[in-house]
């Protein structure tokens, strides 16, 4: 049997394309799987996806990230349901207009909300109940966004970068407790979230992602690029001077 | 760069727009759109039945969830993007198989009922949609209607060419199999009328279909490799795994890479290549039903202009007149063809009002597209209503209306039942009013 079969796994966003894809490799291997999503019907039709597939259970919560107290509500229903948990991934995201954001404060504090706060509300619980159990695996998906301000993209950056500094934090403290995080960053994924956008050829399918994170997640990796060819393209960008960056049209 | 093309890249088309349709639950409202729509899958169909032009493409391939298997009756529920290889992978290791498959296994569930598709098998099982016990058709208004097989809808939906709205989920009767592997016997043949014979004896076989060099000229005109096949006990497993292409066309070939002589050498090696008159082999499913999935967007090698696909059915008459005439039409013509695919269609009635599977003798062949091919075609259109056959839309981009008039008696019963906000290039084309 393979060693997944009974694994445990939280997945908050889950309909979310790129989770989905995530989901169905846990699923062929007979993981349990508690998806929390906010849209019941659209959570329904991923479940019996995954039940067809194979998943030794799939359970499912109504979730709308924005809301604090249902975050933790279902931290302690999936931690209950399994009787603990090996991975918790969180998923969700949006991605904002930038030019609305910089016409409305407002709008912008929506979107790091959902992209920054909504994950600090769901990674604390998380992590305190990992850090007792002193085994699993937190794993969230960032994006490759976090890893410089850009004129077209900042908000959303701003929101995946400052996530990707929590989660930095949180390794070093819960790796004590023998408990791994995970950073995932993706590039252009083909999802619903970047339909709007132009194809070019960086970008991967949702499928393709999936499969990469579910392998960054079981080899425990810190930080992966989703996938991995961006890791050097990053680290080109990243060693742009900022009086080189500043003056690019990015 | 131009996603929502045909296979065979022939005609181009620009859609205004593409609106996704990316869950079942909530599907966006189409009366909303002002130009007309059609849904657009895995653009495996090669002319322009699969193309809008002008129009706005509904984008059906994140409709790709799984919904209910019952393994007990092998009855599977999924959503219509659903490919046939992703079906294939999740139930063979269970001992199913699909009903029908056609020559690729990347074709969605809603492409194979809208053209109602045809395999191997169909003087066995007949076409796919005979195996479709219910789908959801949602219409333009937003109405959505569960169809059965006894209903009008339904008939007009399978094989309705995706114009009597948008199928959001459909279930399948599959079939049980011994095992992953297929069981071949291939028969090198010299000419038509050995070809006939072998087809006449087909009964006991799931699976025939024949290779065909329509080049060859005299007593050679016909000649070529008949293959049949079961589906074989299981004895150790063979395995079949779901890989995309391991080899992908990177370019369009410059144009007359594939020529009459280029053809014809390869036609020859084709029929040569197999030394001894019979050959028996156990093969992954794969192998037998999919040769070309192996090569990623081969159509390229037919150059930037694209090319087309001929296929046909004709009365299956004593001696094989009329695929004769059409054979001797095409290796006249001099026009460089492909291997021809030859096959007998059986008796099974088709569910559809515009199916193109009818009792007779079906015939494909690739052309590249030039002037002259168009010409040829024609007259080859000439001789498939003389004889009251049809042609296949599926691969259709240059029949005319009076020919598809001719072909799909049911015409009329089908446009009562279309949905007036879906059209695609196609349909513009031959149904001119
Ligand atoms: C190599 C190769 C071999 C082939 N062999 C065979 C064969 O042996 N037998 C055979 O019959 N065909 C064969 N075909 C043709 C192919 O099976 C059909 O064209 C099939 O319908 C393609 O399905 P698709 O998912 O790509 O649909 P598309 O080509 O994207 O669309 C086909 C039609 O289906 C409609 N459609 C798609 N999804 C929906 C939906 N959800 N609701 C309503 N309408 C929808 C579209 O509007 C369009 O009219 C072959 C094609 C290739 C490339
Ligand atoms: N696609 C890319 O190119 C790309 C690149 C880098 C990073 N990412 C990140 O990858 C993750 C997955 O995105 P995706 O590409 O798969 O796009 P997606 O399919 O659009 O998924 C986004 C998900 O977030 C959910 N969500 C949004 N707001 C929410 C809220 N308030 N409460 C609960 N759920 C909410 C959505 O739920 P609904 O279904 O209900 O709308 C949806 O399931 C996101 O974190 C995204 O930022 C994507």
């Amino acid at each position: 049997m393979p060693p997944e079969t009974s694994t445990r796994v939280l997945i908050v966003g889950a309909t979310s394309a790129i989770a989905a894809e995530t989901a169905r490799v846990y699923a062929a291997y007979g993981a349990r799987l508690f998806l929390a999503g906010r849209n019941p019907q659209r959570l329904e039709a991923v479940a019996a996806d995954l039940r067809v597939r194979g998943a030794g259970s799939v359970l499912t919560a109504v979730l709308d990230v924005t809301d604090r107290q249902r975050c933790d509500a279902v931290v302690e229903e999936a931690w209950s349901t399994f009787g603990g948990l090996d991975v918790a991934l969180l998923a969700h995201g949006v991605l904002p207009d930038q030019a609305r954001c910089q016409a409305s404060a407002a709008a912008t504090i929506e979107a790091l909300e959902v992209n920054f706060t909504s994950a600090v509300a769901l990674l604390t619980p998380l992590a305190n109940r990992f850090e007792s159990a002193g085994r699993g695996c937190i794993a969230v998906i960032t994006s490759v966004a976090g890893d410089r301000g850009r004129q077209s993209n900042y908000v959303y950056g701003a929101a995946k970068g400052g996530l990707d500094r929590f989660l930095e934090g949180l390794r070093n403290r819960l790796f004590h407790a023998g408990v791994a995080v995970v950073t995932l960053k993706p590039g252009f994924v083909d999802t619903p979230m970047t339909a709007g956008l132009t194809q070019g050829p960086l970008f991967a399918s949702a499928r393709r992602a999936g499969r990469d994170i579910h392998r960054s997640i079981e080899r425990r990796r810190d930080v992966a690029y989703i996938p991995w060819f961006w890791r050097p393209i990053m680290a080109i960008l990243r060693s742009l001077p900022e009086t080189v960056f500043k003056r690019l049209r990015l | 760069m131009p996603r929502y093309r045909s296979w065979g890249r022939y005609p181009a088309a620009t859609p205004a727009a593409v609106l996704p349709v990316d869950w079942r639950s909530d599907p966006p409202a189409l009366d909303r759109v002002r130009q007309p729509v059609l849904p657009y899958a895995c653009g495996r169909s090669y002319g322009d039945s699969c193309l809008n032009d002008g129009g706005v493409v509904l984008d059906v391939r994140r409709l790709d969830r799984l919904i209910a298997f019952d393994q007990e009756r092998g009855l599977l529920q999924c959503e219509a993007g659903v490919t046939l290889a992703e079906i294939l992978a999740l139930v063979v290791p269970r001992g199913w198989f699909l009903p029908v498959v056609p020559g690729t296994r990347w074709v969605s569930v809603g492409g194979s009922i809208a053209n109602d598709i045809h395999g191997k098998n169909h003087h066995r099982a007949g076409t796919f949609g005979a195996h479709v016990s219910r789908f959801e058709l949602l219409r333009s208004t937003g109405q959505r209607t569960v169809c059965t097989p006894g209903d009008e809808l339904f008939r007009a939906t399978v094989g309705g060419l995706g114009l009597t709205g948008l199928i959001l989920w459909a279930e399948i009767m599959l079939k049980r199999i011994p095992g992953p592997a297929i069981a071949v016997e291939r028969i090198r043949f010299p000419g038509l009328d050995a070809f006939f014979a072998l087809a006449a004896d087909d009964r006991d076989f799931e699976y025939t279909v024949a290779w065909v060099d329509c080049l060859a000229r005299g007593p050679r005109l016909g000649r070529g490799i008949y293959m049949r096949g079961d589906h074989a006990p299981q004895d150790g497993t063979v395995p079949s795994p779901l890989r995309p292409a391991r080899f992908r066309v990177p370019l369009d070939a410059p144009a007359g890479v594939l020529n009459a002589t280029t053809l014809g050498l390869f036609n020859e090696a084709y029929y040569r290549g197999q030394l001894r008159g019979r050959l028996r082999s156990t093969v992954p499913y794969a192998a037998f039903f999919f040769p070309l999935d192996g090569v990623g967007d081969w159509g390229r090698l037919y150059g930037a202009n694209g090319f087309v696909q001929y296929q046909c059915v004709v009365p299956d008459v004593g001696g094989g007149g009329p695929i004769r005439a059409i054979f001797e039409r095409i290796s006249r013509s001099g026009e460089p063809a492909s291997l021809a695919v030859l096959k007998r269609f059986g008796n099974i009635r088709s569910p559809g009002l515009l199916s193109f599977p009818r009792e007779g003798m079906t015939l494909a062949v690739d052309f590249a597209v030039r002037g002259r091919t168009l010409a040829l075609l024609e007259d080859l259109d000439a001789i498939v209503r003389e004889t009251g056959g049809a042609v296949y839309p599926a691969k259709d981009a240059r029949m005319s209306a009076a020919s598809f008039r001719a072909f799909f008696p049911e015409l009329e019963r089908f446009t009562a039942q279309r949905d007036a906000k879906f059209s695609s290039s196609f349909w513009r084309r031959v149904h001119a009013s």
